[in-house]
Protein backbone atom coordinates (compact mmCIF):
# COMPACT_ATOMS: atom_id res chain seq x y z
CA UNK A 1 0.00 0.00 0.00
CA UNK A 2 0.86 3.63 -0.71
CA UNK A 3 2.01 4.78 2.75
CA UNK A 4 2.01 8.67 3.76
CA UNK A 5 4.55 9.79 6.91
CA UNK A 6 2.32 8.64 9.88
CA UNK A 7 2.38 11.75 11.32
CA UNK A 8 1.34 13.53 8.88
CA UNK A 9 -1.94 11.37 8.27
CA UNK A 10 -2.55 11.10 11.99
CA UNK A 11 -2.44 14.79 12.17
CA UNK A 12 -5.11 15.26 9.50
CA UNK A 13 -7.17 12.73 10.61
CA UNK A 14 -7.21 13.89 14.44
CA UNK A 15 -7.72 17.68 12.53
CA UNK A 16 -10.49 16.20 10.67
CA UNK A 17 -12.06 14.55 13.58
CA UNK A 18 -11.81 17.58 15.72
CA UNK A 19 -14.05 19.60 13.09
CA UNK A 20 -16.73 16.95 12.82
CA UNK A 21 -16.72 16.78 16.27
CA UNK A 22 -16.75 20.63 18.05
CA UNK A 23 -19.95 21.47 16.90
CA UNK A 24 -21.56 18.43 18.39
CA UNK A 25 -19.62 19.38 21.61
CA UNK A 26 -20.82 22.52 21.19
CA UNK A 27 -24.14 21.88 20.66
CA UNK A 28 -23.73 19.88 23.99
CA UNK A 29 -22.39 22.91 26.08
CA UNK A 30 -24.54 25.75 24.89
CA UNK A 31 -27.77 23.42 25.58
CA UNK A 32 -26.38 24.21 29.35
CA UNK A 33 -25.37 27.80 28.93
CA UNK A 34 -28.11 29.97 31.12
CA UNK A 35 -26.89 32.71 29.00
CA UNK A 36 -24.59 32.39 25.25
CA UNK A 37 -21.69 32.64 25.55
CA UNK A 38 -19.99 32.92 22.43
CA UNK A 39 -16.31 34.07 23.45
CA UNK A 40 -13.60 31.34 23.71
CA UNK A 41 -13.36 31.32 26.65
CA UNK A 42 -17.38 30.16 26.70
CA UNK A 43 -16.45 26.82 25.00
CA UNK A 44 -14.80 25.43 27.75
CA UNK A 45 -17.22 26.60 30.89
CA UNK A 46 -15.93 25.67 34.40
CA UNK A 47 -19.47 26.35 35.99
CA UNK A 48 -22.75 28.05 35.74
CA UNK A 49 -24.32 24.69 33.83
CA UNK A 50 -28.03 24.42 34.03
CA UNK A 51 -31.01 22.60 32.50
CA UNK A 52 -33.46 25.03 32.19
CA UNK A 53 -33.24 25.60 28.31
CA UNK A 54 -34.35 21.64 28.37
CA UNK A 55 -37.60 23.27 30.25
CA UNK A 56 -37.55 26.14 28.03
CA UNK A 57 -38.27 24.07 25.32
CA UNK A 58 -40.15 21.52 26.55
CA UNK A 59 -42.30 24.53 27.57
CA UNK A 60 -42.71 25.50 23.48
CA UNK A 61 -42.39 22.29 22.07
CA UNK A 62 -43.81 19.19 23.50
CA UNK A 63 -40.66 16.95 23.66
CA UNK A 64 -42.39 14.20 24.50
CA UNK A 65 -45.27 13.94 22.42
CA UNK A 66 -42.58 15.15 19.60
CA UNK A 67 -40.70 12.23 20.13
CA UNK A 68 -43.48 9.79 19.74
CA UNK A 69 -44.32 11.28 16.64
CA UNK A 70 -41.38 10.45 15.11
CA UNK A 71 -41.19 7.15 16.88
CA UNK A 72 -44.63 6.33 15.02
CA UNK A 73 -43.08 7.58 11.82
CA UNK A 74 -40.10 6.28 12.01
CA UNK A 75 -41.61 2.90 12.89
CA UNK A 76 -43.99 2.82 10.33
CA UNK A 77 -41.57 3.35 7.97
CA UNK A 78 -38.86 1.22 9.22
CA UNK A 79 -41.85 -1.79 9.47
CA UNK A 80 -43.25 -1.16 5.76
CA UNK A 81 -39.45 -1.58 4.06
CA UNK A 82 -38.44 -4.61 6.34
CA UNK A 83 -41.80 -6.60 5.93
CA UNK A 84 -42.88 -6.06 2.25
CA UNK A 85 -39.30 -5.15 1.16
CA UNK A 86 -37.55 -8.15 2.15
CA UNK A 87 -40.79 -10.17 0.67
CA UNK A 88 -39.86 -8.26 -2.86
CA UNK A 89 -36.16 -8.49 -2.71
CA UNK A 90 -36.68 -12.08 -2.26
CA UNK A 91 -39.46 -12.51 -4.69
CA UNK A 92 -36.83 -10.35 -6.86
CA UNK A 93 -33.57 -12.67 -5.97
CA UNK A 94 -34.82 -16.12 -5.85
CA UNK A 95 -38.16 -16.81 -7.77
CA UNK A 96 -39.07 -16.43 -11.39
CA UNK A 97 -42.40 -15.66 -11.82
CA UNK A 98 -44.09 -13.54 -14.97
CA UNK A 99 -43.10 -9.60 -14.47
CA UNK A 100 -39.87 -10.27 -12.48
CA UNK A 101 -38.02 -8.58 -15.42
CA UNK A 102 -40.49 -5.83 -15.54
CA UNK A 103 -40.56 -5.42 -11.95
CA UNK A 104 -36.87 -4.87 -11.47
CA UNK A 105 -36.58 -2.11 -14.17
CA UNK A 106 -38.84 -0.38 -12.71
CA UNK A 107 -36.61 -0.81 -9.37
CA UNK A 108 -34.06 0.74 -11.10
CA UNK A 109 -36.05 3.00 -12.49
CA UNK A 110 -37.48 4.30 -9.34
CA UNK A 111 -34.22 5.31 -7.98
CA UNK A 112 -33.43 7.62 -10.64
CA UNK A 113 -36.95 10.15 -9.96
CA UNK A 114 -35.80 12.19 -7.84
CA UNK A 115 -38.26 13.32 -4.51
CA UNK A 116 -38.42 16.85 -6.12
CA UNK A 117 -40.53 15.87 -8.80
CA UNK A 118 -42.73 13.92 -6.45
CA UNK A 119 -43.33 16.35 -3.81
CA UNK A 120 -45.48 18.36 -5.87
CA UNK A 121 -47.90 15.59 -6.90
CA UNK A 122 -47.42 13.99 -3.84
CA UNK A 123 -48.72 16.64 -1.95
CA UNK A 124 -51.63 17.12 -3.95
CA UNK A 125 -52.92 13.96 -3.98
CA UNK A 126 -51.84 13.20 -0.31
CA UNK A 127 -52.83 15.99 1.61
CA UNK A 128 -55.61 17.21 -0.70
CA UNK A 129 -56.79 14.33 -2.49
CA UNK A 130 -56.78 11.89 0.17
CA UNK A 131 -57.51 14.01 2.99
CA UNK A 132 -54.18 12.33 4.91
CA UNK A 133 -52.82 15.51 6.09
CA UNK A 134 -51.93 16.02 9.74
CA UNK A 135 -51.94 11.64 10.22
CA UNK A 136 -49.01 9.29 10.40
CA UNK A 137 -50.08 7.55 7.32
CA UNK A 138 -49.61 10.76 5.52
CA UNK A 139 -46.64 11.06 6.97
CA UNK A 140 -45.13 7.43 6.51
CA UNK A 141 -46.73 6.99 2.62
CA UNK A 142 -44.42 8.12 0.59
CA UNK A 143 -41.21 6.30 2.54
CA UNK A 144 -43.33 3.69 3.52
CA UNK A 145 -41.03 1.09 1.49
CA UNK A 146 -37.18 2.24 0.64
CA UNK A 147 -36.68 0.94 -3.07
CA UNK A 148 -33.09 1.29 -2.20
CA UNK A 149 -33.40 -1.11 0.88
CA UNK A 150 -35.39 -3.23 -1.86
CA UNK A 151 -32.75 -3.60 -3.71
CA UNK A 152 -29.97 -4.08 -1.03
CA UNK A 153 -32.06 -6.96 0.40
CA UNK A 154 -32.27 -8.13 -3.11
CA UNK A 155 -28.65 -8.23 -3.37
CA UNK A 156 -28.38 -10.36 -0.29
CA UNK A 157 -30.51 -12.67 -1.16
CA UNK A 158 -28.65 -13.29 -4.53
CA UNK A 159 -25.31 -13.75 -2.67
CA UNK A 160 -26.79 -17.05 -1.41
CA UNK A 161 -25.71 -20.60 -2.79
CA UNK A 162 -28.64 -22.10 -4.76
CA UNK A 163 -27.69 -25.77 -3.61
CA UNK A 164 -29.05 -23.89 -0.27
CA UNK A 165 -32.74 -23.13 -1.75
CA UNK A 166 -32.82 -26.15 -3.88
CA UNK A 167 -32.47 -28.30 -0.80
CA UNK A 168 -35.21 -26.75 1.46
CA UNK A 169 -37.58 -27.04 -2.00
CA UNK A 170 -36.67 -30.49 -2.29
CA UNK A 171 -37.84 -31.00 1.11
CA UNK A 172 -40.84 -29.55 0.45
CA UNK A 173 -40.37 -26.23 2.37
CA UNK A 174 -42.95 -23.51 1.37
CA UNK A 175 -41.29 -20.16 -0.09
CA UNK A 176 -42.35 -18.48 2.98
CA UNK A 177 -40.84 -21.07 5.32
CA UNK A 178 -37.76 -21.05 3.33
CA UNK A 179 -37.62 -17.33 3.25
CA UNK A 180 -38.00 -17.26 7.07
CA UNK A 181 -35.81 -20.15 8.38
CA UNK A 182 -33.26 -20.57 5.82
CA UNK A 183 -32.31 -17.17 4.15
CA UNK A 184 -32.97 -14.54 6.58
CA UNK A 185 -30.95 -15.82 9.41
CA UNK A 186 -28.35 -16.25 7.09
CA UNK A 187 -28.53 -12.62 5.76
CA UNK A 188 -29.34 -11.14 9.57
CA UNK A 189 -25.88 -9.24 9.86
CA UNK A 190 -26.36 -6.92 6.23
CA UNK A 191 -30.05 -6.61 7.48
CA UNK A 192 -29.34 -5.13 10.77
CA UNK A 193 -27.03 -2.24 8.86
CA UNK A 194 -29.68 -1.54 6.08
CA UNK A 195 -32.53 -1.06 8.87
CA UNK A 196 -29.91 1.59 10.61
CA UNK A 197 -29.30 3.16 7.65
CA UNK A 198 -33.08 3.32 6.80
CA UNK A 199 -33.84 4.58 10.51
CA UNK A 200 -31.98 7.96 9.78
CA UNK A 201 -34.20 8.64 6.95
CA UNK A 202 -37.41 9.26 8.30
CA UNK A 203 -36.41 10.13 12.08
CA UNK A 204 -34.14 13.08 9.88
CA UNK A 205 -36.74 13.96 7.37
CA UNK A 206 -38.10 17.25 7.72
CA UNK A 207 -39.43 18.46 4.31
CA UNK A 208 -42.39 15.63 3.90
CA UNK A 209 -43.55 15.92 7.67
CA UNK A 210 -43.54 19.58 7.51
CA UNK A 211 -45.42 19.68 4.35
CA UNK A 212 -48.03 17.17 5.80
CA UNK A 213 -48.25 18.28 9.71
CA UNK A 214 -49.79 21.77 10.63
CA UNK A 215 -51.08 20.56 13.78
CA UNK A 216 -48.09 20.89 16.62
CA UNK A 217 -49.70 17.19 18.18
CA UNK A 218 -48.99 15.47 15.00
CA UNK A 219 -45.63 17.09 14.26
CA UNK A 220 -42.42 14.52 14.69
CA UNK A 221 -39.52 16.42 16.60
CA UNK A 222 -37.28 17.93 13.71
CA UNK A 223 -40.39 19.70 12.53
CA UNK A 224 -41.39 21.20 15.80
CA UNK A 225 -38.04 22.28 16.14
CA UNK A 226 -37.79 23.71 12.64
CA UNK A 227 -41.09 25.63 13.35
CA UNK A 228 -39.37 26.47 16.64
CA UNK A 229 -36.22 27.96 15.10
CA UNK A 230 -37.69 29.59 12.20
CA UNK A 231 -40.88 31.22 14.35
CA UNK A 232 -40.49 31.14 18.24
CA UNK A 233 -37.32 31.80 19.06
CA UNK A 234 -36.32 35.44 17.73
CA UNK A 235 -38.66 36.20 21.17
CA UNK A 236 -37.27 33.92 23.70
CA UNK A 237 -34.62 34.60 26.54
CA UNK A 238 -32.10 32.65 25.48
CA UNK A 239 -33.47 31.54 22.10
CA UNK A 240 -29.84 29.33 21.19
CA UNK A 241 -29.83 27.51 24.40
CA UNK A 242 -33.67 26.51 24.17
CA UNK A 243 -33.05 25.32 20.00
CA UNK A 244 -29.86 23.85 21.29
CA UNK A 245 -31.54 21.56 24.04
CA UNK A 246 -34.37 20.54 21.19
CA UNK A 247 -31.09 19.76 19.10
CA UNK A 248 -29.69 17.59 21.33
CA UNK A 249 -32.50 15.47 22.40
CA UNK A 250 -33.16 15.14 18.35
CA UNK A 251 -29.67 14.09 17.87
CA UNK A 252 -29.20 11.71 20.35
CA UNK A 253 -31.25 9.06 19.78
CA UNK A 254 -29.92 8.59 15.63
CA UNK A 255 -26.20 8.89 17.59
CA UNK A 256 -26.44 6.77 20.31
CA UNK A 257 -28.24 3.89 17.90
CA UNK A 258 -24.59 4.61 15.49
CA UNK A 259 -22.57 4.79 17.85
CA UNK A 260 -23.65 1.60 19.73
CA UNK A 261 -23.97 -0.39 16.37
CA UNK A 262 -20.99 1.28 14.18
CA UNK A 263 -19.54 -1.93 13.82
CA UNK A 264 -22.23 -2.96 11.64
CA UNK A 265 -21.64 0.27 9.55
CA UNK A 266 -19.01 -2.56 7.66
CA UNK A 267 -18.15 0.01 4.49
CA UNK A 268 -18.04 -3.63 1.98
CA UNK A 269 -21.67 -4.03 3.06
CA UNK A 270 -23.01 -1.04 1.98
CA UNK A 271 -20.67 -0.63 -0.62
CA UNK A 272 -21.89 -4.02 -2.71
CA UNK A 273 -25.15 -2.52 -2.07
CA UNK A 274 -24.60 0.73 -3.38
CA UNK A 275 -22.45 -0.50 -6.44
CA UNK A 276 -24.95 -2.90 -7.31
CA UNK B 1 -50.55 -21.97 -15.63
CA UNK B 2 -46.58 -22.19 -15.26
CA UNK B 3 -46.49 -20.82 -18.66
CA UNK B 4 -48.92 -18.00 -17.42
CA UNK B 5 -47.56 -17.03 -14.24
CA UNK B 6 -43.54 -18.20 -14.55
CA UNK B 7 -41.94 -21.38 -12.02
CA UNK B 8 -42.93 -19.44 -8.92
CA UNK B 9 -45.97 -17.88 -9.13
CA UNK B 10 -46.09 -16.89 -5.33
CA UNK B 11 -43.34 -14.47 -6.01
CA UNK B 12 -46.15 -12.86 -7.35
CA UNK B 13 -47.87 -12.54 -4.49
CA UNK B 14 -44.64 -12.07 -2.45
CA UNK B 15 -43.80 -8.76 -4.79
CA UNK B 16 -47.47 -7.37 -5.05
CA UNK B 17 -47.62 -5.19 -2.23
CA UNK B 18 -44.18 -3.77 -3.38
CA UNK B 19 -45.58 -3.22 -7.04
CA UNK B 20 -48.74 -2.06 -6.05
CA UNK B 21 -46.69 0.90 -3.99
CA UNK B 22 -44.51 1.58 -6.91
CA UNK B 23 -47.73 2.23 -9.45
CA UNK B 24 -49.40 4.59 -6.67
CA UNK B 25 -46.75 6.36 -5.05
CA UNK B 26 -44.33 6.47 -7.89
CA UNK B 27 -45.69 5.96 -11.18
CA UNK B 28 -49.06 7.99 -10.75
CA UNK B 29 -47.72 11.02 -9.45
CA UNK B 30 -44.88 11.11 -11.58
CA UNK B 31 -47.15 11.08 -14.58
CA UNK B 32 -49.20 13.83 -12.43
CA UNK B 33 -46.66 15.81 -12.03
CA UNK B 34 -45.55 16.11 -16.27
CA UNK B 35 -49.75 16.18 -17.01
CA UNK B 36 -50.27 19.24 -13.72
CA UNK B 37 -47.21 21.17 -15.82
CA UNK B 38 -48.94 21.09 -19.14
CA UNK B 39 -52.02 21.85 -17.49
CA UNK B 40 -53.76 25.09 -15.22
CA UNK B 41 -53.53 23.37 -12.46
CA UNK B 42 -54.91 24.80 -8.54
CA UNK B 43 -56.50 24.25 -5.65
CA UNK B 44 -59.96 24.02 -5.33
CA UNK B 45 -62.15 23.60 -2.45
CA UNK B 46 -63.02 20.03 -1.69
CA UNK B 47 -64.95 18.29 -3.82
CA UNK B 48 -65.68 20.89 -6.22
CA UNK B 49 -65.29 20.36 -9.75
CA UNK B 50 -63.17 22.35 -11.69
CA UNK B 51 -61.64 22.67 -15.01
CA UNK B 52 -58.31 22.51 -15.41
CA UNK B 53 -57.59 23.73 -18.89
CA UNK B 54 -54.67 22.54 -21.26
CA UNK B 55 -52.10 25.50 -21.55
CA UNK B 56 -49.49 23.84 -23.36
CA UNK B 57 -46.05 25.12 -22.46
CA UNK B 58 -47.48 28.30 -20.85
CA UNK B 59 -46.29 27.10 -16.90
CA UNK B 60 -42.68 26.25 -18.33
CA UNK B 61 -42.67 29.86 -19.85
CA UNK B 62 -43.31 31.36 -16.63
CA UNK B 63 -41.03 28.97 -14.66
CA UNK B 64 -38.32 30.33 -17.54
CA UNK B 65 -38.80 33.92 -17.20
CA UNK B 66 -38.74 34.06 -13.29
CA UNK B 67 -36.16 35.95 -11.73
CA UNK B 68 -36.54 34.34 -8.71
CA UNK B 69 -35.90 30.98 -10.33
CA UNK B 70 -33.04 32.10 -12.63
CA UNK B 71 -31.43 33.18 -9.34
CA UNK B 72 -32.22 29.86 -7.35
CA UNK B 73 -30.51 28.10 -10.46
CA UNK B 74 -27.90 30.44 -10.11
CA UNK B 75 -27.53 29.45 -6.37
CA UNK B 76 -27.33 25.95 -6.57
CA UNK B 77 -24.50 26.50 -9.24
CA UNK B 78 -22.51 28.24 -6.76
CA UNK B 79 -23.69 25.91 -4.23
CA UNK B 80 -22.26 22.73 -6.58
CA UNK B 81 -18.73 24.98 -7.30
CA UNK B 82 -17.35 24.75 -4.22
CA UNK B 83 -19.52 21.13 -2.52
CA UNK B 84 -19.03 18.85 -5.28
CA UNK B 85 -15.15 19.57 -5.57
CA UNK B 86 -14.68 20.00 -2.16
CA UNK B 87 -16.70 16.54 -0.68
CA UNK B 88 -14.92 14.29 -3.93
CA UNK B 89 -10.90 15.76 -3.01
CA UNK B 90 -11.81 15.46 1.16
CA UNK B 91 -13.72 12.17 0.98
CA UNK B 92 -10.91 10.83 -0.87
CA UNK B 93 -8.32 12.28 0.99
CA UNK B 94 -9.82 11.27 4.29
CA UNK B 95 -10.45 7.64 3.00
CA UNK B 96 -7.24 6.97 1.89
CA UNK B 97 -5.47 8.30 4.93
CA UNK B 98 -8.49 6.58 7.08
CA UNK B 99 -7.70 2.99 5.57
CA UNK B 100 -4.26 3.15 6.41
CA UNK B 101 -4.66 4.71 9.98
CA UNK B 102 -4.09 1.85 13.00
CA UNK B 103 -4.67 2.98 15.85
CA UNK B 104 -8.07 5.05 16.99
CA UNK B 105 -9.64 3.52 13.94
CA UNK B 106 -13.22 3.29 15.46
CA UNK B 107 -12.83 6.62 16.95
CA UNK B 108 -11.69 8.28 13.76
CA UNK B 109 -14.62 6.60 11.57
CA UNK B 110 -17.62 7.53 14.40
CA UNK B 111 -16.42 11.33 14.44
CA UNK B 112 -16.66 11.64 10.32
CA UNK B 113 -19.57 9.54 10.09
CA UNK B 114 -22.00 11.52 12.59
CA UNK B 115 -22.85 14.38 11.68
CA UNK B 116 -24.02 11.97 8.45
CA UNK B 117 -26.25 10.29 11.19
CA UNK B 118 -27.83 13.45 12.48
CA UNK B 119 -30.80 15.37 11.87
CA UNK B 120 -29.75 18.06 9.49
CA UNK B 121 -32.69 20.32 11.70
CA UNK B 122 -30.23 19.57 15.00
CA UNK B 123 -26.70 20.56 13.48
CA UNK B 124 -28.72 23.74 11.53
CA UNK B 125 -29.04 25.03 15.37
CA UNK B 126 -25.44 24.49 16.03
CA UNK B 127 -24.29 26.14 13.19
CA UNK B 128 -26.64 29.12 13.21
CA UNK B 129 -25.23 29.53 16.75
CA UNK B 130 -21.72 29.28 15.43
CA UNK B 131 -22.15 31.59 12.87
CA UNK B 132 -24.35 34.15 14.20
CA UNK B 133 -23.02 37.48 14.12
CA UNK B 134 -21.92 37.60 17.49
CA UNK B 135 -21.24 33.75 17.48
CA UNK B 136 -18.29 31.69 18.35
CA UNK B 137 -16.31 32.11 14.32
CA UNK B 138 -16.76 35.90 15.01
CA UNK B 139 -15.46 35.74 18.12
CA UNK B 140 -12.54 34.13 17.01
CA UNK B 141 -11.96 36.07 13.53
CA UNK B 142 -12.22 39.31 15.75
CA UNK B 143 -11.53 42.24 13.26
CA UNK B 144 -11.28 39.85 10.37
CA UNK B 145 -15.39 38.93 10.95
CA UNK B 146 -17.13 39.46 7.87
CA UNK B 147 -19.95 42.68 7.96
CA UNK B 148 -22.73 41.69 7.44
CA UNK B 149 -22.22 38.47 8.96
CA UNK B 150 -21.83 35.35 6.98
CA UNK B 151 -25.63 34.26 7.02
CA UNK B 152 -26.88 37.20 5.97
CA UNK B 153 -24.34 38.46 3.59
CA UNK B 154 -25.34 37.87 0.07
CA UNK B 155 -21.79 36.69 -0.97
CA UNK B 156 -21.58 34.24 1.96
CA UNK B 157 -24.78 32.67 2.55
CA UNK B 158 -24.47 30.23 -0.37
CA UNK B 159 -20.90 29.62 0.27
CA UNK B 160 -21.90 28.75 4.57
CA UNK B 161 -24.31 26.57 3.16
CA UNK B 162 -22.31 24.71 1.00
CA UNK B 163 -19.62 24.66 3.64
CA UNK B 164 -22.79 22.76 5.98
CA UNK B 165 -23.24 20.73 3.43
CA UNK B 166 -19.79 19.37 2.58
CA UNK B 167 -19.25 18.36 6.44
CA UNK B 168 -23.07 16.94 7.06
CA UNK B 169 -22.50 14.23 4.11
CA UNK B 170 -18.62 13.81 3.98
CA UNK B 171 -19.30 10.75 6.15
CA UNK B 172 -20.79 9.17 3.72
CA UNK B 173 -18.87 9.64 0.68
CA UNK B 174 -16.22 8.34 2.86
CA UNK B 175 -17.57 5.40 3.57
CA UNK B 176 -18.09 4.95 -0.34
CA UNK B 177 -14.62 5.89 -0.93
CA UNK B 178 -13.60 3.04 1.75
CA UNK B 179 -15.71 0.21 0.21
CA UNK B 180 -13.72 1.08 -3.32
CA UNK B 181 -10.72 1.46 -1.98
CA UNK B 182 -10.80 -2.03 -0.34
CA UNK B 183 -10.99 -3.70 -4.17
CA UNK B 184 -8.15 -1.85 -5.28
CA UNK B 185 -5.36 -4.71 -6.14
CA UNK B 186 -2.24 -4.66 -4.02
CA UNK B 187 -0.05 -4.96 -6.63
CA UNK B 188 -0.34 -2.07 -8.54
CA UNK B 189 0.91 -0.28 -5.32
CA UNK B 190 3.65 -2.50 -5.32
CA UNK B 191 4.25 -2.06 -9.10
CA UNK B 192 4.32 1.37 -8.51
CA UNK B 193 6.78 1.80 -5.39
CA UNK B 194 9.48 -0.75 -7.55
CA UNK B 195 9.08 1.69 -10.01
CA UNK B 196 10.06 4.25 -7.83
CA UNK B 197 6.88 6.10 -7.17
CA UNK B 198 6.43 7.74 -4.14
CA UNK B 199 3.19 8.56 -1.93
CA UNK B 200 1.90 11.55 -3.75
CA UNK B 201 2.76 9.75 -6.84
CA UNK B 202 1.09 6.85 -5.61
CA UNK B 203 -2.20 8.32 -4.69
CA UNK B 204 -2.19 10.43 -8.09
CA UNK B 205 -1.12 7.33 -10.75
CA UNK B 206 -3.07 4.41 -8.58
CA UNK B 207 -5.27 5.62 -5.93
CA UNK B 208 -7.25 8.06 -8.18
CA UNK B 209 -7.58 6.18 -11.45
CA UNK B 210 -8.55 3.14 -9.68
CA UNK B 211 -11.45 4.36 -7.78
CA UNK B 212 -13.08 6.54 -10.60
CA UNK B 213 -16.53 4.58 -10.90
CA UNK B 214 -16.62 5.74 -6.96
CA UNK B 215 -15.79 9.13 -7.78
CA UNK B 216 -18.35 9.40 -10.57
CA UNK B 217 -21.05 7.61 -7.71
CA UNK B 218 -20.13 10.80 -5.43
CA UNK B 219 -20.19 12.99 -7.87
CA UNK B 220 -23.63 12.44 -9.15
CA UNK B 221 -25.02 12.30 -5.43
CA UNK B 222 -23.75 15.02 -4.49
CA UNK B 223 -25.33 16.37 -7.49
CA UNK B 224 -28.83 15.10 -6.02
CA UNK B 225 -28.15 17.00 -2.87
CA UNK B 226 -27.16 19.67 -4.42
CA UNK B 227 -30.76 19.45 -6.52
CA UNK B 228 -32.91 18.43 -3.44
CA UNK B 229 -31.65 21.27 -1.11
CA UNK B 230 -34.50 22.80 0.92
CA UNK B 231 -33.70 22.16 4.94
CA UNK B 232 -30.95 24.20 5.15
CA UNK B 233 -31.18 27.57 2.80
CA UNK B 234 -34.91 27.41 4.68
CA UNK B 235 -33.69 27.18 8.21
CA UNK B 236 -30.07 28.82 8.23
CA UNK B 237 -30.80 31.39 6.23
CA UNK B 238 -34.20 32.68 7.45
CA UNK B 239 -36.29 31.02 3.92
CA UNK B 240 -33.64 31.73 1.48
CA UNK B 241 -32.60 35.49 2.23
CA UNK B 242 -30.62 37.74 2.12
CA UNK B 243 -32.32 38.82 -1.08
CA UNK B 244 -33.28 35.44 -2.19
CA UNK B 245 -29.05 34.82 -2.57
CA UNK B 246 -29.39 31.10 -0.79
CA UNK B 247 -32.82 30.21 -2.49
CA UNK B 248 -32.71 26.61 -3.90
CA UNK B 249 -35.26 25.24 -6.63
CA UNK B 250 -36.96 23.22 -4.28
CA UNK B 251 -37.46 26.09 -1.74
CA UNK B 252 -39.04 28.06 -4.76
CA UNK B 253 -41.29 25.44 -5.42
CA UNK B 254 -42.80 25.16 -2.13
CA UNK B 255 -42.99 28.96 -1.86
CA UNK B 256 -44.59 28.95 -5.34
CA UNK B 257 -46.45 25.65 -5.71
CA UNK B 258 -47.65 25.65 -1.78
CA UNK B 259 -48.03 28.67 -0.13
CA UNK B 260 -48.85 30.77 -2.86
CA UNK B 261 -50.97 27.68 -4.53
CA UNK B 262 -49.62 27.56 -7.84
CA UNK B 263 -48.48 23.97 -8.37
CA UNK B 264 -48.77 23.62 -11.77
CA UNK B 265 -45.73 26.37 -11.97
CA UNK B 266 -44.07 24.18 -9.05
CA UNK B 267 -44.20 20.89 -11.58
CA UNK B 268 -42.98 22.45 -14.74
CA UNK B 269 -39.48 23.59 -12.23
CA UNK B 270 -39.56 20.28 -11.20
CA UNK B 271 -39.84 18.67 -14.30
CA UNK B 272 -37.14 21.23 -15.13
CA UNK B 273 -34.61 20.28 -12.24
CA UNK B 274 -35.02 16.64 -12.99
CA UNK B 275 -34.00 17.32 -16.55
CA UNK B 276 -31.26 19.36 -15.58
CA UNK B 277 -30.30 16.71 -13.25
CA UNK B 278 -30.34 14.46 -15.42
CA UNK B 279 -28.67 15.76 -18.17
CA UNK B 280 -25.54 16.93 -15.51
CA UNK B 281 -25.91 13.23 -14.45
CA UNK B 282 -25.35 12.13 -18.05
CA UNK B 283 -22.38 14.43 -18.67
CA UNK B 284 -20.89 13.26 -15.76
CA UNK B 285 -20.87 9.54 -16.78
CA UNK B 286 -19.69 10.45 -20.11
CA UNK B 287 -16.73 12.08 -18.07
CA UNK B 288 -15.45 11.03 -15.18
CA UNK B 289 -16.40 7.41 -15.43
CA UNK B 290 -15.20 7.43 -18.96
CA UNK B 291 -15.29 4.61 -21.71
CA UNK B 292 -12.98 1.86 -20.16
Amino acid sequence: MGRWPTAVRYVLLFLGALIFLFPFYYMLIGSLQAAPDTSVRGAFPTSGLTLDNYRDINSRVDLLRSLVNSGIFTGGVLLGTVVFGVLAGYALARLRFRGRGTLFVLVLLVQVIPFQLLLIPLYVLIVRGYGLADSYLGMILPFAINTTAVFVFRQFFLQLPDELFAAARLDGAGELRILWSVALPLVRPALLTALLLTFIGPWNEFLWPFLVTKNADMQPLAVSLANYISNVSARAANPFGAILAGACVLAAPAVALFVAFQRQFISTDLGSGVKG
Amino acid sequence: MRALLGRHPVGLVLAAPYALYLAVIFAYPFGFAVWMSFHDYFFAAPGAIVDHPFVGLDNYRAVLSDPAVRQAFENIGVFLVINVPLTTGLAIVLAVALNQAVHARTFLRVSFYVPYVTASVAVVGVWLFLFTSGGLVNSVLGPLAPDPSWLVNEHLAMPVIALFVTWKQLGFFILLYLAALQNVPKELYESASVDGANGWHRFWSVTVPAVRPATALVVILALITGANLFTEPYLLTGGGGPNGSSASPVLVMYQRGIQQGEPDFAAALGVLLVIGVLFVAYVNRRFIEGKD
